[in-house]
């Protein structure tokens, strides 16, 4: 009976355990799944905001305006026609709200039934007009012309210099500044934190005495357990005018802020993963190095640094991997504004601060929330190269120990 | 067990006749909270639970059907009206309160006063230093907040005349950022609500008539309309539920309700 009992609940345990690694596993494809759904989307919207249409009259030879150009166009950079290849008349610019200086209330209509009709009068008569409305205002018989509005395109979307995701009429999607400001950050960090937390790791692993050692890691664990909003709050308050002022800038919301916050956040990593690497060399080569005359330094750079060299460079990728990823420190420290950086000591924008800054107030389905999506899959895409070499030089190491 | 369920269900659905959920902008937030607590301190049997999340999100619960109310600092768009509409449900709009927006600067920096056409142009950047305005030789650093809040679609519309703001603008996560980076800031310029002025920012004059006359923004220039960078504040709900909203939104508009807007730091509707 006994036995019986025993190989039962060992079944049973085997298959609670193999259920729970399969819902985890069904989790994270589904996750992946829904994020690439929604982000690929985007590539199947238009930039100007559903249900509205832009026309020009009938008598314009323009049948399509790139999305950058009506852009420049309603921000009045662009004011004649000729400057995106049509005649050469100013361009009137017309919104819904503008139809009152063009027509009296009775013509309107009290539930704008004339609207319709007044529109369509009102791009006919003004050969340099570009009318931006909603389509159910859109007359039967409409006498201008309804510009043609390409999808977003891959060229755009990856390639652009401009992030305006909420503009009217036409949406400018280029993430371009954003992938490269997340980038920009992330290697500022890491250039900070990977001397310094290497420096410690040794220290602590080859140098530091047992009692230091006692006293010491739980402090640097302590560091990761410190929200990030405490460390975005430090970085606004400290960070931001001590850069300000040893750089003379006009603001101190820079890349180098965000590097120095990231890098303080990515440390825990990197130190307790190469210190655990670095105490995982045999005491054997060791005391081989030392007895053989070398000193102690020469022992840590000649034989504990390459024998855990793996265990190094994992701690500094998953370190970096912690920073790209972070969202609430860098979106208080960054300065958030949408320009390829030049250096990195102008303000930056990161793919996370903007998902986290936006997606809040994005109707949910639309053009823009598909934007966010698409730049969750980048990110992903970044996050799951940098899984892969971890997995790839820490699988290294096994290869050369067999 | 089925009687249980039975009970269970109709439980649910008595409280679900009381309960009311809001959700929403975050601007709006605390002073939902606020009239929900004098609200339900009057009626027992009211229960309201008030969530953020954004304009957007409030809206979109709305579609969704997982909220009565949706807070929103901005007017509905198109594109959510279409899909209520798509959804067979009509949406009532309620104007709840205003908040003013003040512009800020550096209590460092000289200049006091600035028409509609500067503050444009700095927004916009066609003026990058304040001596173009009348101030020192120094570059101009503008703090926004986040592209899609509000806030942001609101001062675009009112004081840019719908242009877009400058690529270089710095766009802050909060209000309470904007004014951090505003007082450490020697060159900067930003707008927050009325209720975030404090000393270590100076709110500047506006003119919306070309500097003819400048007004500086506060409660009292902000209830007589005199102070011309003011939005309303929205409550959206479905036609069907009114009768269960209603009170609630009569509460908010009444003179009791209209007190507690002040004290939050917004401005009451006049009457």
């Amino acid at each position: 009976m006994k036995p019986f009992y025993k190989k039962f609940s060992e079944k049973f345990i085997e298959g609670l355990l193999m259920i729970s690694g399969t819902v985890t596993s069904l989790t994270v494809v589904l996750i992946v799944f829904f994020l690439f759904k929604e982000g690929i989307g985007v590539f199947d919207q238009k930039p100007t905001e559903n249900g509205y249409v832009i026309a020009v009259s009938k008598t314009n030879p323009l049948s399509k305006v790139a999305p950058e150009d009506i852009k420049n166009i309603y921000d009045q950079k662009i004011t004649h026609w000729n400057e995106v290849g049509g005649k050469p008349d100013s361009i009137i610019l017309f919104r819904l709200e503008d139809i009152s200086n063009y027509y009296s209330d009775e013509a309107i209509g009290e539930n704008f039934e004339g609207l319709a009709g007044c529109i369509s009068r009102l791009t006919d008569s003004l050969p340099g007009i570009i009318a931006f409305f909603p389509e159910k205002y859109l007359d039967k018989d409409f006498k201008g012309k309804v510009l043609d509005v390409d999808k977003v395109s891959l060229s755009g979307f990856f390639m652009g210099k401009e992030w305006f995701p909420t503009a009217q009429p036409s949406a400018q999607l280029g993430v371009m500044p954003l992938v490269l400001g997340t980038l920009w950050v992330s290697l500022g960090a890491i250039l900070l934190a990977l001397p310094l937390g290497l420096a410690a790791s040794v220290y602590m692993s080859e140098i530091a005495n047992e009692r230091v050692r006692r006293i010491m890691k739980p402090l640097i664990e302590l560091l990761a357990g410190i929200p990030s909003v405490v460390y975005g709050f430090f970085g606004l308050v400290i960070i931001v005018p001590l850069i300000q002022e040893t750089f003379n800038l006009p603001v101190g919301e820079t890349g180098l802020a965000g590097s120095i916050v990231l890098g303080i956040m990515a440390l825990p990593t990197i130190i307790t993963i190469s210190e655990d690497a670095m105490r995982n060399t045999p005491r054997a080569m060791k005391e081989a190095s030392l007895a053989l005359g070398a000193s102690k330094w020469q022992t840590i750079y000649k034989v504990v640094v390459p024998y855990s060299i793996s265990g190094i460079t994992a701690g500094a990728i998953l370190g970096i991997g912690r920073a790209i990823g972070e969202t609430m420190a860098v979106l208080m420290v960054t300065g958030n504004a949408a320009v390829i950086p030049h250096s990195i000591l102008e303000p930056v924008r990161t793919i996370p601060a903007t998902i986290a800054a936006e997606l809040g107030e994005a109707p949910s389905g639309g053009l823009h929330y598909k934007a966010l999506f698409a730049l969750g899959c980048i990110l992903f895409l970044i996050t799951l190269f940098i899984n892969l070499s971890v997995e790839f030089i820490t699988g290294r190491k096994k290869y050369n120990k067999h | 067990m089925k009687k249980k369920l039975i009970v269970l269900a109709v439980a649910l659905y008595t409280t679900a006749g009381f309960a009311q959920k809001l959700k929403g902008s975050d601007t709006v937030l605390p002073l939902a909270q606020k009239e929900a607590e004098s609200y339900m301190k009057q009626n027992k049997s009211a229960k309201i639970t008030v969530t953020g999340g954004g304009s957007g999100v409030g809206l979109a619960a709305l579609v969704d059907g997982t909220t009565d109310i949706a807070m929103a600092s901005r007017k509905i768009k198109m594109a959510e009206k279409m899909k209520l509409q798509d959804a067979g449900k009509a949406v009532k709009e309620a104007v709840i309160a205003y908040d003013a927006l003040a512009v800020i600067v550096n209590p460092s920096n000289k200049v006091s006063q600035l028409t509609r056409e500067q503050l444009e142009g700095i927004f916009t950047g066609k003026i990058r230093n304040w001596k173009e305005v009348g101030g020192e030789d120094l570059q101009i650093t503008v703090y926004s907040r986040e592209t899609s809040s509000g806030t942001y679609e609101f001062f675009k519309e009112h004081v840019l005349n719908n242009k877009n703001y400058a690529s270089t603008v710095l766009s802050m996560p909060a209000t309470g950022a904007i004014v951090q980076s505003v007082s450490q800031t020697k060159g900067a310029i930003g707008y927050v609500g009325l209720a975030y002025i404090e000393k270590d920012v100076k709110a500047i004059k506006v003119s919306y008539d070309k500097g003819k006359t400048y007004t500086a923004p506060s409660m009292a220039t902000a209830k007589d309309k005199t102070y011309p960078v003011i939005r309303p504040l929205y409550y959206y709900y479905l036609a069907t539920v009114e009768k269960t909203v209603k009170p609630f939104i009569d509460y908010m508009l009444s003179a009791e309700g209209q007190k507690i807007v002040e004290e939050v730091g917004y401005v009451p509707l006049s009457k």
